[in-house]
């Protein structure tokens, strides 16, 4: 009886965190015209989330490559299809790997910083201070993160699926002796435009979610140490599982 | 502080290393989808497809000239009806050309080949390509293989006796 | 900008800014405000003490309505805050500046940009007149030479010289100072008392001061209300809040440990629980 009420009392207040994240959602987008007025701001946001996330998004880029490169050479080796190494790890970099690590990555190194930072400025009254002086942090604040993450996700997805398939190419075609000319032309004979605008997609669905959830953690962190800190761990938390569910949706959407 | 016009320079060099990476995405890794203003499409009926998907290759002597566009299932005649979509670049493929559905390796998707016929006249927008040939299906050979073999059987029992 | 509006000159030195009327307030079951009626006299410096925890800070944001009262009004100017709209309340607001209690400069922000930051979300004066504005404000704190120092790179008296500059910029017609002295050493200390005074005489501007420093209260404030149990335990200049008849005002103003707010946090009895 005691477990029913508290399975129900969790289902409503998971409920209740579902509408809260949707309306902060909609207040968000309600401002992004006028935050797109300062453009200033956005930039000064997707030099944060983006340019200053590209070292590590192309290491691991070329990492889950180069990895990609030896397992995929292995597995295709038992068959004879080496050729198919191209079109096999072109695919799956484009399609999942490439969106879904970026995404994560993102969360951890993007997303944390957004909610420390909205969160540690509401701990210090920064955003109230705001309020005073008239000015809506949703538009001064929230909205130019949240840009600038939705802007920074897909393209950092592109940069890590080319410097993927780089990786890729690197141990398969120079250190594992894949036919160069076979390598390419198959990739290039299976793999669609489709294909890319599937990665695309993915890539501004994950961006919109991450930042979402990022700049949602931190506006609403419990403005202590403590409640930033638990604020930046659930950032991650929820962003990953956030982007694997979707990723689970998309995939079978687009198939 | 790091001044505005730092921030600026680096966004900028991100956002176009970000469009520079979509663009080598698009153009090299991908065959880029004919466009449809210079394709025609033309149509085949085959009794079995095998596993042909829309957007595989249509291929003429190993070069791709087009990509599959449709598959649906005609119930009148109950045959699949495969469209294609070909290239405009080649548009003096005789109308009596032969389309086969192939497998590319022992892993590589189906495709369908286009043997060339000797007919004077060309396929264009709309025309069916009458001569097919459906798709190897496995178990149909290896059912063929062994009624060979047993009628061989047979045959040679039949000759010792 | 409130540099245009000068209507409020012509009234009456003594009506007031700020009436509240019957407000309650509570949070969860926790009844902060029960029936608190105040008002705040236009031109005056105005104290408001109270032992801690009896809502001072939550008054403060009642008044510029960050948060709504159950019951009761608020009335500004004859406006009642707690009816508007957000874009009025926005509007209104722009009358106001407020100093936090550490100032909560914008940390990205250098001082400079503190300063011009709300002129520059709400004007759009060229950039000369803008450095102008600032570095007049700046210098009235004696911070000129600090412009393009970081928050993080200010002790804390600097910081809230630096938000006091911030919320001049704007030329309000109110300040709200909260709990502006705590924490700061002497020097500080008496630079803000000074600061505020200066602000106070040379553009009569109306200031709230919520604090619980008494003594520096007793030479800064025309008037004073002492908050207790979620009413105004008592009102008036400094020596009738000293000789008020209120045991808790007494304690309060008198510092004594033990009173109506008692010593001893309620626990069971002493002896009983020593020999359980």
């Amino acid at each position: 009886m005691t477990l029913l009420r508290e399975l129900l009392d969790s289902l409503r207040s998971f409920v209740a965190t579902v509408g809260a994240v949707a309306l902060f959602f909609v207040r968000v987008l309600g401002q992004i015209p006028r935050a797109l007025l300062r453009p200033g701001l956005i930039v000064e946001q997707v030099y944060n989330a983006g340019a200053l996330s590209l070292v590590i998004i192309m290491t691991c880029g070329l990492f889950v490559g180069m990895v990609l490169g030896l397992q995929g050479y292995d597995l295709l080796q038992r068959f004879g299809s080496e050729d198919a190494l191209g079109t096999g790890s072109a695919l799956a970099l484009i399609k999942e790997l490439g969106p879904v690590v970026t995404a994560l990555l993102f969360a951890g190194r993007a997303g944390t910083a957004l909610a420390s930072e909205i969160g540690l400025m509401r701990a210090t009254d920064q955003l109230a201070a705001m309020e005073m002086m008239a000015v809506d942090p949703f538009r001064r604040v929230v909205a130019p993160r949240f840009l600038g993450g939705c802007i920074a996700v897909p393209l950092l997805t592109m940069i890590f699926i080319s410097i993927g398939i780089f990786g890729v190419q690197l141990i398969g075609v120079q250190q594992l002796g894949v036919d160069a000319a076979a390598f390419w032309s198959q990739m290039r004979a299976s793999v669609d435009v489709s294909d890319v605008m599937e990665g695309v997609i993915k890539g501004c669905v994950f961006g919109v979610a991450c930042s979402l959830i990022a700049v949602y953690e931190g506006y609403t962190a419990t403005p202590t140490a403590e409640g930033v800190g638990r604020a930046t761990t659930r950032t991650v938390v929820i962003s990953a599982v956030l982007t694997l569910l979707l990723d689970y949706m998309l995939t079978a959407a687009m198939l | 502080m790091r001044s505005t016009r730092a921030v600026e320079l680096s966004t900028g060099l991100f956002v176009l290393l970000g469009f520079a990476a979509l663009f080598f995405l698009v153009t090299q890794i991908t065959n880029r989808q004919l466009s449809l203003n210079d394709s025609y499409e033309v149509y085949a009926h085959f009794e079995n497809i095998g596993s042909l998907k829309p957007g595989a290759a249509v291929s003429i002597a190993g070069v791709t000239v087009g990509r599959v566009e449709s598959i649906v299932f005609d119930q009148q005649i109950y045959k699949a009806v495969v469209r294609m979509r070909i290239n405009s670049r080649y548009d003096k493929i005789p109308v009596d050309s032969d389309a086969s559905i192939m497998t590319s390796g022992l892993l590589g998707g189906q495709y369908i080949g286009i043997t060339v016929g000797g007919a004077d006249e060309y396929l264009k927008d709309g025309d069916q390509i009458e001569f097919v040939q459906d798709a190897l299906v496995l178990e149909n050979l290896i059912n063929q293989l062994v009624a060979t073999f047993s009628r061989r059987g047979e045959q040679t029992q039949e000759t010792e006796q | 900008m409130a540099l245009a509006q000068e209507p409020h000159i012509a009234l009456p030195e003594t009506a007031a800014i700020i009436e509240i009327r019957d407000v309650h307030y509570s949070v969860g079951n926790r009844a902060i405000f029960s029936g608190l009626n105040l008002s705040i006299p236009r031109g005056r410096i105005t104290a408001i003490m109270g032992p801690s925890g009896t809502g001072k800070t939550t008054l403060l944001r009642l008044i510029t309505g960050q948060i709504k009262p159950q019951r009761g009004q608020i009335l500004f100017d004859g406006v009642d805050v707690t009816r508007l709209s957000v874009r009025d309340l926005y509007a209104l607001r722009r009358r106001m500046g407020m100093l936090f209690q550490n100032g909560a400069l914008l940390t990205d922000l250098d001082v400079f940009e503190n300063v011009a930051f709300p002129l520059r979300e709400h004007t759009k004066l060229p950039e000369a007149l803008i450095r102008h504005i600032v570095l007049t404000k700046l210098q009235a704190v004696g911070l000129r030479g600090a412009a393009r120092l970081m928050p993080a790179e200010l002790s804390g008296g600097m910081a809230r010289r630096v938000a006091l500059a911030r919320a001049m910029a704007t030329d309000p017609d109110l300040l709200i100072y909260d709990e502006p002295f705590t924490g700061l050493d002497p020097i500080s200390m008496g630079m803000i008392v000074r600061l505020v005074r200066q602000m106070h005489n040379a553009l009569g501007i109306t200031s709230i001061v919520v604090s619980h420093d008494v003594e520096e209260l007793s030479q800064l404030a025309d008037v004073g209300f002492i908050i207790a149990g979620g009413k105004v335990a008592a009102q008036g200049t400094f020596s009738q809040l000293k000789n008020a008849e209120s045991e808790i005002v007494h304690q309060f103003v008198n510092g004594l440990a033990d009173g109506p707010v008692p010593f001893h946090y309620p626990a069971p009895d002493y002896y009983e629980q020593l020999l359980a």
